[in-house]
């Protein structure tokens, strides 16, 4: 029988992948100079280091920016959700000009047409409901009625494609008429279950997805490509994909906000059915994707949790439990949830400090740094939290004594990586210069 | 009965709050009254909000219980309930953003502490505000933002106000997710509000409320 892995030694093969990377084909991959080989090894065992709460030789530094490096590079974001050459020229040239320790990629765009052909009702993106300099911006509203929560809870994938898919996608309406695949049992019945494959509505959705498809392979192609030739360059991505805390699932793109807050009320039994239902399958999504990627790191975007949306209560009950356990199932398997802790979670330090230590780290917002360095920060690598005003309307200097600041508290004994603190369109770039800056030359370790 | 309707809608149980209302109405009370209680239990949810005891899913069940009580009282209606009011304010989301929960939660608030909210929704010109402030003659200005794009939005908000000879006849106070006071300067708005109540405040502040 197979030795299994610890999910520690699951993560060393994670690491170790990503330390000595492949090229496409398979083979070691190729460096541009033994500089960037060294600079490429360097930077990993920096964030490695500090994710593990060890002291790195000095604070690392990224950049987490929205549609920042497009607009930096002086072309629209609808350039770069349509022009996959030029976004990856413009993520380079961003790259290039800070030389972050670690990277998310060029893919926060994302492609346009793939948007189009699918006919995606959930997001109003450039020449879809924004101006093209503009970034793409949720459409909350109720994907999902309050009276669906058991067939959602019953059968999720069923619910996504059968009731969900085809809200939100207009070109994916036929899928309204398929049935569960769980009824593909035996040879009687089955060509009764299966028939609607052949009615015009849902062929012109299988048209539709397949064509859907080949944009996406052309745009993961651009993609791949870009992170490949940053890696030879010295510049690693860790990022292996996302998923999301059970209640931001239901609360964000299904119920939206006022359908969840209602629901804790009018349907509370319900509401944490459904969580524990999706849970398994938003660890599956964290933990497929990081196989997939050989990336170790699993971004969490958190929304509804932070301050002010719920009670100490109610987020005890109704957010906490199911986000930590789709962390937990994530750790087991060797990957590190990247929870972003968006706008202020103040309140919430207490609670989610309770994690195993050194095996996540945290994006912060506007939380109080040192706070969250002596709660959370015990326990897990704290990553921020230049914010987006000062990166746009302070001045170097301001952002270098703010960046010091953070190194000489939160930086202390490891487990702190300077980055912005929120996803950002726009900034002054001397200002996100100086925040690099700072962190590489008064952030070495003594 | 009206005790008990007070305390049923403010103690969030909205199943009796409902079933109290049906009963009051057949019963041949005052449908005006009967909005008089809601409002006065709108009061105490805005109170707990203010507080800390109460959060996002109290102030949106609360909103429709209040939704819904006046749909069952309104057909009893003889005249519109007219309601004193402290002031007015304009409030929107600017240009080239959708976001809206934030905005919301303000005009629910500002609405539940007495003053008379025009809400423009979001993605809102800087012209669609100047023109509402000609047609509503509001005391207060809001303007919300959630992206880093809103913090030129606002500025250009201020701007045309102040060109169209505005700006002088009204307060502009600005919210979303990173505003803070280097964004009020840059904008040129009179203050920012971190939550809700902090707008709430400002516009009680500037009013002269209380």
């Amino acid at each position: 029988m197979e030795k299994q892995l610890s999910p520690d030694e699951k993560l060393e093969a994670l690491w170790q992948g990503v330390l000595s990377p492949k090229d496409p084909q398979g083979n070691d991959l190729q460096f541009q100079s033994p500089e960037a080989e060294a600079n490429y090894k360097a930077r990993i065992t920096r964030i490695k280091d500090t994710i593990q709460l060890k002291e790195p030789d000095r604070v690392p530094v990224t950049i987490l920016p929205s549609m920042f490096p497009y607009l930096n590079a002086g072309i629209t974001v609808e350039e770069a959700m349509y022009d996959y050459d030029k976004c990856t020229a413009a993520f380079k040239e961003f790259i290039l000009e800070f030389e972050p320790d670690m990277h998310i990629g060029a893919s926060v765009a994302g492609p346009g047409k793939f948007y189009e052909i699918l006919d995606y009702k959930l997001y109003a993106w450039p020449g879809h409901g924004v101006a093209p300099e503009h970034s793409y911006q949720c459409l909350e509203g109720e994907y999902m009625k309050a009276d669906e929560y058991d067939a959602l809870i019953q059968d999720p994938s069923n619910f996504w494609r059968s009731v969900y898919m085809p809200r939100i996608f207009g070109a994916l309406e036929g899928f309204k008429m398929l049935n569960p695949l769980t009824t593909i049992l035996e040879m009687y019945g089955l060509a009764i279950f299966l028939l609607q494959y052949g009615l015009p509505p849902v062929q012109a959705a299988y048209k539709a997805l397949l064509e859907a498809g080949d944009e996406a392979l052309k745009w993961i192609g651009a993609m791949g490509g870009s992170d490949g030739e940053l890696a030879t360059l010295g510049y690693p991505t860790l990022l292996g994909g996302f998923t999301k805390a059970p209640f931001d699932v239901i609360g964000d793109t299904l119920r939206g906000t006022k359908g969840i807050m209602l629901d804790i009320f009018r349907q509370p039994d319900k509401l944490l059915a459904a969580m524990e239902a999706i849970t398994p399958i938003m660890i599956g999504m964290g933990v497929g994707a990081a196989q997939q990627t050989g990336h170790p790191l699993i971004f969490m975007p958190l929304h509804k949790g932070a301050d002010g949306f719920l009670s100490d209560e109610q987020f005890k009950k109704f957010y906490w439990p199911t986000f930590r356990q789709v962390m937990m199932g994530l750790i087991s398997e060797g990957c590190i949830p990247f929870p972003a802790l968006e706008g202020h979670w103040d309140s919430r330090l207490k609670v989610i400090q309770d994690v195993p230590k050194g095996k996540t780290a945290w994006m912060v917002d506007q939380s109080d740094m040192v706070k969250a360095k002596g709660t959370l920060g015990k326990n897990a690598c704290l990553i921020g939290n230049v914010s987006s005003s000062m990166l746009n309307l302070g001045t170097p200097q301001e952002v270098r004594d703010y960046a010091k600041k953070l190194i000489d508290t939160v930086g202390k004994g490891g487990g702190f990586i300077m980055s912005n603190g929120a996803f950002f369109d726009q900034a002054k770039p001397e200002n996100v210069k100086a925040m690099v800056d700072t962190a590489k030359e008064y952030g070495v370790y003594k | 009965m009206s005790k008990k309707l007070v305390k049923a809608i403010a103690d969030m149980r909205e199943e009796e709050a409902l079933k109290l209302v049906k009963e009051m109405v057949e019963s041949g009370s005052d449908p005006m009254a009967i909005l008089d209680f809601a409002r006065e239990a709108m009061a105490i949810v805005g109170q707990r909000y203010d507080e800390g005891t109460y959060f996002l899913p109290e102030l949106m069940l609360a909103g429709e219980m209040l939704n819904q009580i006046t749909d069952i009282v309104k057909p009893k209606l003889t005249k519109v309930p007219e309601v004193e009011r402290r002031g007015k304010v304009l409030i929107g989301t600017v240009e080239g953003d959708i976001h809206d929960i934030g905005k919301n939660i303000v005009s629910f608030m500002l609405d539940v502490n007495g003053f008379d909210v025009l809400d423009l929704g979001v993605d809102v010109a800087p012209q669609k505000f100047v023109e509402a402030i000609g047609d509503f003659q509001p005391q207060v200005v809001g303007l919300s933002g959630f992206l880093t794009l809103s913090f030129d939005a606002m500025k250009e908000a201020v701007e045309a106000i102040k060109a169209a000879g505005l700006r002088d006849g009204v307060k502009i106070m600005i919210g979303g997710g990173q505003v803070d006071d280097k964004i009020q300067e840059y904008a040129g708005a009179d203050a920012y509000g971190k939550d809700a109540m902090a707008g709430v405040s400002l516009a009680q502040k500037w009013l002269g409320v209380k």
